[in-house]
């Protein structure tokens, strides 16, 4: 589990950075849509007064550059460094821009493109995140949906059978190992940030909301063009991905402000889980801290809420143009548990599936004269691989690839709408093999067959390729390279999800947990710190699938950020 | 030893009614669970929460039977709970991962939160939750144990002085041991 980090240590961390030469933000490198909105901000160490420092833009003054009005700030928060900061900064012209911060004897020198865009080839994008997809996710997806048999695969998944295809590299400014509130970041303003933020550069700033903001893709299409707008999840509405779209903040978990944020935006159709975050502090079960009611408050500005499946659908064969949908007071269930009902679903039963949700969602955004952007995520790939429980992670890899294939159904009616597959990071994840039960002894490694004797698993997947079940004598042996202490059987936890290590006797560490050291299972020794209580991130590249108008800008490596450049491309959101 | 009157699971559930305010897509209503297995657990009637706390007992409450609906949009406390209100009671959960090794305040949880199930968040509690004022500041167990918390019951939301900390149910002059 990576934990925010609490403000007194992110202050503590922005202290300790080496007091060198000024950090001037939008940092080295950045490439900036000619256009966009974003805050320049240039931070001085040890405090001088502003008749001490200079700052200019292609040697001229940056007000005058950006359009918009500058301030100093001496001793920013109390902290020891000044700051020169611009909101709402933007340059029209695209080129080079060349910024020079000048204090006593340091200088210091950054380079943007501000890059413009060609005539508009997309009316539409939808952007699929599959959160932590690694390439063992789809091989693990295509295996139990369509088989393999003597070496060749029973059919294709949609994501995999499109034309495009690139290597995307990850890291954001502050290491190598991403979190999904970075990632997406990039996706969604072509600008990289730190963990745990997303729509911010992480300045020194106390404040998890005053840091230099860039503008989302939520905010860019509804102000520069016009479009609808459709965010999509199957974890809270609130989480890192989904709220990547519209939101600034240093702090992933400022959910009480995500949700203000998704209100000033107003996308025309929001649906995932976290409703608590929206009720009135008053209501039990609230987790805001104020009394604001959002429900009430989308409401009021026509939107048809929804809180189960059969609500939904009924909403938009109304025609219902503006949806909220909150299916769950925390995460929807995966596939897997509502397939089973297992999970929430006890108390939940009539939630949403992503596939669905998709097909709906796009009938309904189509609608606009001006053309949509979808973000549809399917979340819990990711979580259930933190949690080292394979088979539900691949369960809504499939489920995603259902939705790819709802979107790609439509796209094949006019080729006007640029589709993009994309995880945001990967994890340590790998197939070696098969398990097999038939085979003699005790311990997962007895029952382990590699190589030649990693015989084809006989998955029976139902007509949206789910397997009836994944209990099966001979199976995959999907592996996790990150993990904490936990006790191993190599079999599927087909009552709940695998909760692999509890809090230790040393406070903030973790243990193997209990429940599973039974008969059959070993005593896994965890490869990374005491802290972590479940898998971790991977830097590894990921592998980005896309198809439509646009989509020919994906091959070779790519940073994440070019994501972001190829979607405002391909809808020209460069040009004025 | 304390002597626990037990709710009657059918009186409970006979009296699962809406009783408005919340409106929507509420799940199902939840009755109560089995009641604790300590004490001489009685069958009462459904007027037996109230009789026993006034002889003084506490009554076993469980977090299964504390909602009568839980949604989306909110939960209400079941109408028993609800009666019980200043009266003492006692509840067995898990301590969630204390601040400090000793305090007046702890978070009890229906399942252990050692795991916070891989949230991202510091702040992301379950909704489901109970917050316990100690009578007197105690040495905290190691999260994750299983403990027996007696005290006095309080509804309503609740935001805590020192901490800013949004509850809506709380024991408070409580004491606990590990169950």
């Amino acid at each position: 589990m990576r934990r925010t980090l609490p403000i007194a240590v992110l202050a503590a961390l922005s202290s300790a950075l080496p007091a060198a030469a000024q950090t001037i933000y939008p940092l080295d490198r950045a490439e900036i849509l000619a256009g966009s909105l974003f805050d320049f901000k240039v931070e001085f160490p040890g405090a001088p007064a502003s008749d001490a420092v200079s700052v200019t833009v292609n040697g001229e003054d940056p007000a005058k550059v950006f359009g918009a009005a500058a301030s100093f700030v001496q001793k920013e928060d109390g902290l020891d460094h000044s700051a020169l900061i611009i909101r709402g900064a933007t340059v029209a012209k695209p080129g080079r821009y060349e910024v020079v911060a000048k204090a006593g004897d340091k200088t210091r020198t950054v380079a943007w493109e501000v890059f413009g865009t060609p005539a508009r080839t997309a009316r539409n994008v939808i952007l699929f995140v599959g959160d932590g997809l690694s390439v063992t996710d789809r091989t693990a997806a295509r295996i139990l949906s369509k088989g393999l048999v003597e070496g060749r695969y029973g059919g294709e998944l949609a994501m995999d059978d499109m034309p495009n295809m690139a290597l995307i590299s990850t890291s954001g400014t502050d290491s190598v190992v991403t979190d999904s509130a970075n990632s997406m970041s990039a996706y969604t303003t072509g600008h990289k940030s730190c963990v745990n933020a997303m729509g911010v550069y992480c300045s020194r700033a106390k404040g998890t909301l005053d840091h230099p903001k860039v503008e989302t893709i939520g905010e860019l299409v509804k102000r520069k063009a016009g479009m609808a707008l459709g965010v999509i999840t199957n974890s809270e509405i609130e989480d890192a991905t989904p709220a990547g779209v519209v939101s600034h903040t240093r702090r992933r978990s400022d959910y009480n402000d995500i949700v203000k944020m998704f209100y000033d935006v107003k996308p025309d159709i929001m649906m995932g889980g976290g409703s608590p975050n929206f009720l009135p502090k008053a209501v039990p079960g609230s987790k805001r801290t104020d009394e604001e009611n959002f429900v009430e408050k989308f409401k009021a500005d026509g939107y048809a809420f929804v809180s189960t499946a059969t609500e939904m659908r009924a909403a938009f064969a109304e025609g219902r143009a503006k949806v909220l949908g909150l299916f769950n007071t925390g995460n929807v269930d995966g596939a897997y548990d509502r397939k089973f009902k297992k999970g929430t679903t006890a108390r939940f039963p009539d939630q949403p599936d992503l596939a669905e949700q998709t097909r709906l969602a796009i009938d309904s955004l189509a609608k606009s004269d001006k053309g949509f952007f979808l973000m549809v995520e399917s979340a819990r790939i990711d979580k259930y691989k933190h949690s080292l429980d394979w088979e539900r992670g691949v369960f809504d890899t499939i489920m995603l690839d259902n939705a790819v294939k709802v979107a790609k159904d439509f796209a094949a009616r006019n080729n006007d709408t640029l589709i993009i597959v994309v995880p945001d990071h990967a994890h340590m994840v790998g197939i070696i093999g098969t398990y097999d039960d038939s085979l003699p002894g005790q311990t997962p490694r007895e029952k382990l067959g590699v190589y030649e004797k990693s015989k084809f698993p006989q998955y029976k997947p139902d007509a949206d390729g789910y397997p009836e079940t994944v209990d099966l004598p001979l199976r995959l042996a999907y592996s996790f390279g990150s993990y904490p202490d936990h006790c191993f059987d190599a079999k599927p936890h087909l009552d709940a999800e695998f909760v692999p290590a509890v809090a230790g006797a040393e406070k903030g560490t973790f243990v193997a947990n209990e429940k599973y050291c039974q008969p059959g299972a070993v005593r896994v020794t965890g490869n990374l710190p005491a802290t972590a209580n479940s898998g971790v991130h991977a830097a590894d590249d990921v592998l980005l699938t896309a198809q439509g108008p646009g989509a020919e800008a994906f091959r070779g490596r790519l940073d994440n950020t070019r994501v972001f450049r190829t979607i405002v491309t391909a809808l020209g959101l460069g040009r004025e | 030893m304390v002597t626990v009157a037990r709710i009657d699971r059918r009186a409970c559930l006979a009296r699962l009614g809406r009783a408005g305010g919340l409106a929507l897509g509420f799940g199902p209503a939840l009755g109560f669970g089995p009641a604790l297995g300590f004490g001489s657990a009685l069958a009462w009637a459904a007027s037996s929460p109230a009789l026993a706390a006034a002889a003084g007992d506490p009554v076993a409450i469980t977090f299964e039977g504390l909602y009568k609906s839980f949604g989306v949009l909110g939960y209400q406390f079941a109408d028993p709970v609800v009666a019980l209100t200043g009266r003492p009671v006692q509840i067995a959960g898990y301590m969630a991962p204390p601040l400090k090794a000793e305090s007046d305040f702890f978070v009890l949880t229906r399942e252990p939160l050692a795991i916070c199930p891989f949230c991202q968040s510091d702040a992301d509690w379950p909704v489901d939750i109970v917050v316990v004022y100690l009578a007197e500041a105690s040495p905290l167990v190691t999260a994750g144990a299983r403990v027996l918390v007696t005290g006095r019951l309080d509804l309503g939301s609740w935001t805590d002085p020192d901490s800013g900390f949004v509850s809506q149910l709380r024991i408070r002059d409580a004491r606990y041991r590990r169950a």
